[in-house]
C-alpha cells in the first residue's frame, strides 16, 4: 500500500537498527547509557508496542511513555461532566469512540449509554453538527478532545454552526495544548529525559518553533516524528547523532507531513475560536498552567459549560493508581501494583489502561509478559 | 377473504397473530420460496429419514446460530445469506455434511415485505447452491419499537463421515496455521455500509458457504486437525480459543497475513486490526506441517480458496498465548479485544 508500505520495510529498518547500536557502542553514548528517550504521543507508543520495536533496539535506551495521549490525561471529574449533560433531558450528545470507555467516578459513557442515555459515537464534529441540524428540537452537544491535532476541526465546525446559526449545538471543550505540559515535565525535579521524540500530527498544525526552547533552554534534542516504523527508529537515530555529537536542536523527521511554520489556516481558526485557560487539569499530572484552552466569548451560546450548570467537583483516582509516576516515566507500566491484577483494559482503574494508546494497555495488549 | 400479501404491504401485528393474514405471509413468502415438501406439509415438526442420515457417516452434527445485523443488506449479501451460509459452514468446519435447516423470523411490524422477500430469496439461493432443505420454520411479529426490523435464527442438521475427527483440543506443536483466503472483507463491508465513515471504496462481504472447500481439504488431508470460521472475533479469536483448547500456544507471521489494500485501508484509517475483523467465508485451519503446502495449493484451486495462504505456526507453549512475529521482527502478543472495537482519535 502506497505511502504505508515504504515505512514498514524491514531491510531498512535492520540498517537503521545497526546505525543504532554503533552509536550506541560509542565512547559519549556507552558511558552515559541508560538514554532515557521519552516519545510524547500516544501515536507513537501505539506503534512502538504494535511493531515490538523496544524488543530491537539495543541495550541501555530506555522508551518513556510520555502525556500526548488525550484519553489517557482526561481527569474522572470531566467524565462526570459528560454524563451529567448527557443525562439532561432532550440532550443528544456526541463523543470520539475513545472517550466511551474511560471511567467516570461512577460510570463510563458507554455504561451509560447502555443505561439508557443518547450518546453518539462520531468520527468527526461535523458529523455531531449534522446530527444538530437533523434534530432541531433536541440539543446537541459534542464532546470536543484532544490536542492541535483534533482543535482545527472543532474550530471550523464551530465557525460553520455560528455562520449557519445552528442554535441547539454546543461544544464540552476539553482540547489541551502539549507544550506547557512538556515544560511542567522538564521543570519537574523527578523527571529525568534525555531527549524527545516529538509529537508528529501536532506539529503538522502547530510547526517547529513552538519547541524551540526545549534544544535551546533544556539542551534536550527534539525530533517530531512520523508514526510508522521507520520513522521511529529513523527518529531514534537522529537523537543519537545529536547526543553523540553533544547538540540539542529540534529536527524534523516527519518532512513529508510537517512543515516548519505549521498550518496557517488551522492557526487562524484555532486562534478566533479559542483562548488559553488559566490553568487546566490533566489527570495523573495534576494541574498545569495555560494547558487548555476554552471558547472565547464570541462563542459562548455555543459553550456547554456556560449553558449547562456543571458542578465543580474533584473525582480523585483510586488510592494505589500510578499512572502520573508512568506518565513520568518514574514507573515502567507493569510496576505498577494495580498491573494486569486490579488493573486492565476489561475493567481500566487508570486512564492509561482505557485507550490503545495509553502505555499500560499498548503494554497489557502486547507485551503483558516479555514475549521470547 | 385472506388478505393478499403483495411487495408493498407492510408487516403489521396480525402477520404473526395465527390467523389468515399469517397463513397468507407463510404461504406466500416463505413457502413460495423455500418450497420443500417437510415445509409445504405445514405439520408443527419436520420429519427426517434416519436411514438416511446413517448412510452418510456415524455422528450427527447440530447447530444454531442467530443473526442481527445492521444493515439488513450490503454489499456482497443480506441478512438471509449470512443466516444461511453461517449455520453451514458451522457445521461444516466440524467435518459434517450439511444436510437441512430451520429458520425462524422475528419481524419488527413495519416491515416491507418487498426486504423480507429478498431476505427470503437470498436464503432460498444459498440453500439451493448448497444442496440443503430448509425444512421447519417459525414467525413471530412484534410491535414496532421492540426489535430491529429483522432478526433470523436458523439451526442446521449434518452428518459427519465415520474416520472424521476435527477438534481444537487436537493442535499440536510444529502443526501449520492456514487461513483460506483474505481477512476482514466482510467486517470492513458493514463498517462502510453503515454510512458513518463516507468512505469511497470497493469493499464486498465474503459472505459464502464453505463445505466444498472443506470437502476436498478432509479429502485432500483427513488429518487435518482443527478447523473454524472465522466470523464475530475474526482470526483472533480463532487462534485463542485453538490455543486454548489445546494448550498450546500460536505464533502468526505478520508479512504473510492476506488482507486487501482497501480493507487495510479501512484498517489505517481508523487504527484497527483486519484479524479482529469478522469474515463470513473464511475459515481457520490447523494442519500437520508436512501436508501444509499441498493442502494450500489444492485450496486455491477451489474458488473459495483462491487466496489460500499458511498464516502461522503452533508453538509448544505457554499454553493460550497468541503472538505475532511482527513485519519488523519483533514479537508481539495479539490479544482480543475488550469489547466493541473504537476507533481511535488520531
Amino acid at each position: 500500500m502506497k505511502y504505508v508500505d515504504e515505512f514498514r520495510d524491514p531491510a531498512l529498518a535492520r540498517q537503521l537498527l545497526d546505525r543504532i547500536a554503533s552509536l550506541m557502542n560509542s565512547p559519549a553514548l556507552h558511558t552515559r547509557a541508560p538514554i532515557r528517550i521519552m516519545e510524547v504521543c500516544g501515536g507513537h507508543t501505539h506503534s512502538i508496542f504494535r511493531y515490538g520495536l523496544e524488543a530491537l533496539l539495543p541495550e541501555g535506551i530506555e522508551l518513556i511513555h510520555g502525556p500526548g495521549c488525550p484519553v489517557c490525561v482526561l481527569p474522572r471529574e470531566r467524565v462526570d461532566d459528560c454524563l451529567a449533560i448527557a443525562a439532561e433531558p432532550g440532550v443528544i450528545f456526541t463523543t470520539f469512540g475513545d472517550a466511551m470507555r474511560v471511567p467516570g467516578s461512577e460510570q463510563s459513557l458507554q455504561q451509560a449509554r447502555a443505561a439508557g442515555a443518547d450518546i453518539h459515537m462520531v468520527y468527526s464534529p461535523l458529523d455531531a453538527l449534522q446530527i444538530a441540524r437533523e434534530n432541531p428540537d433536541r440539543r446537541v452537544v459534542f464532546f470536543g478532545l484532544g490536542f492541535e491535532t483534533t482543535m482545527p476541526s472543532t474550530a471550523l465546525t464551530l465557525q460553520q454552526a455560528a455562520r449557519e446559526g445552528v442554535g441547539n449545538f454546543f461544544l464540552l471543550c476539553h482540547h489541551i495544548t502539549i507544550v506547557p505540559t512538556l515544560q511542567a515535565l522538564l521543570d519537574d525535579e523527578d523527571v529525568r529525559v534525555d531527549a524527545f521524540i516529538g509529537p508528529g500530527h501536532v506539529s503538522m498544525v502547530i510547526g517547529l518553533e513552538p519547541y524551540d526552547f526545549i534544544a535551546r533552554e533544556y539542551g534536550k534534542p527534539f525530533i517530531i516524528s512520523g508514526f510508522e516504523p521507520l520513522d521511529i527508529l529513523q527518529s531514534i537515530q537522529m537523537l543519537l547523532e545529536q547526543l553523540n555529537s553533544g547538540q540539542a536542536e529540534v529536527e524534523n523527521q516527519y518532512t513529508r507531513v510537517v512543515s516548519r511554520s505549521g498550518n496557517p489556516q488551522a492557526q487562524q481558526a484555532v486562534a478566533e475560536v479559542f483562548e488559553l485557560r488559566e490553568r487546566f487539569a490533566w489527570r495523573g499530572l495534576g494541574e498545569i498552567e495555560h494547558s487548555g484552552v476554552r471558547l472565547k466569548p464570541a462563542y459562548a451560546a455555543f459553550d456547554a459549560e456556560r449553558v449547562f450548570a456543571l458542578e465543580s467537583r474533584q473525582a480523585d483516582d483510586p488510592v494505589d493508581c500510578h499512572c502520573g509516576e508512568v506518565l513520568k516515566g518514574q514507573l515502567q507500566p507493569q510496576q505498577c501494583p494495580l498491573f494486569g491484577t486490579y488493573c486492565t483494559p476489561s475493567n481500566p482503574m487508570g486512564a492509561l489502561m482505557v485507550s490503545s494508546e495509553g502505555a499500560c494497555a499498548a503494554c497489557y495488549q502486547y507485551k503483558r509478559t516479555d514475549v521470547s | 377473504m385472506t388478505p393478499t400479501i403483495t411487495d408493498q404491504t407492510r408487516i403489521t401485528m396480525a402477520h404473526g397473530a395465527g390467523g389468515r393474514a399469517m397463513r397468507s405471509l407463510i404461504e406466500s413468502v416463505f413457502i413460495e420460496a423455500f418450497g420443500s415438501t417437510e415445509l409445504a406439509r405445514m405439520e408443527d415438526q419436520a420429519r427426517l429419514d434416519m436411514a438416511r442420515l446413517a448412510a452418510q457417516g456415524d455422528r450427527l452434527a447440530f447447530t444454531t446460530d442467530s443473526y442481527v445485523i445492521d444493515p439488513l443488506e450490503f454489499p456482497g449479501g443480506n441478512v438471509g445469506t449470512l443466516a444461511v451460509n453461517g449455520t453451514l459452514n458451522d457445521l461444516a468446519v466440524g467435518g459434517a455434511r450439511p444436510l437441512y435447516l430451520s429458520c425462524a423470523f422475528i419481524i419488527e411490524e413495519g416491515l416491507e415485505v418487498a426486504l423480507l422477500r429478498r431476505v427470503v430469496h437470498a436464503m432460498r439461493d444459498a440453500a439451493q447452491e448448497a444442496g440443503v432443505s430448509i425444512v421447519t420454520g417459525d414467525t413471530k411479529v412484534v410491535p414496532h419499537g421492540k426489535g430491529d426490523k429483522l432478526f433470523i435464527n436458523t439451526s442446521g442438521i449434518g452428518v459427519i463421515p465415520k474416520g472424521i475427527e476435527v477438534a481444537a483440543s487436537r493442535c499440536q506443536p510444529g502443526d501449520r496455521i492456514i487461513v483460506s483466503g483474505t481477512l476482514g472483507d466482510h467486517g470492513a463491508a458493514i463498517l462502510q455500509a453503515r454510512g458513518d465513515l463516507a468512505l469511497d471504496a470497493e469493499l464486498r462481504s465474503d459472505c459464502r458457504s464453505l463445505h466444498g472447500l472443506i470437502e476436498l481439504m478432509l479429502d485432500q488431508c483427513p488429518e487435518i486437525r482443527a478447523m473454524r470460521d472465522a466470523t464475530r472475533g475474526g482470526v483472533a479469536a480463532i487462534l485463542h480459543e485453538f490455543a486454548e483448547a489445546s494448550g498450546c500456544a500460536v505464533r502468526l507471521f505478520e508479512d504473510q497475513l492476506p488482507v486487501k489494500p482497501e480493507v487495510r485501508g479501512v484498517c489505517e484509517i481508523l487504527g484497527l486490526d483486519a484479524l479482529h475483523f469478522a469474515n463470513e467465508g473464511k475459515l481457520v485451519a490447523v494442519v500437520p506441517a508436512a501436508q501444509a503446502d499441498g493442502l494450500v495449493a489444492r485450496m486455491q484451486q477451489h474458488p473459495a480458496g483462491l487466496d489460500a495462504c499458511i498464516i502461522g505456526e503452533i508453538l509448544d507453549g505457554p499454553g493460550g498465548r497468541v503472538q505475532v512475529r511482527t513485519l519488523m521482527g519483533g514479537e508481539r502478543l495479539l490479544d482480543l479485544p475488550v469489547g466493541e472495537m473504537l476507533p481511535r482519535i488520531c
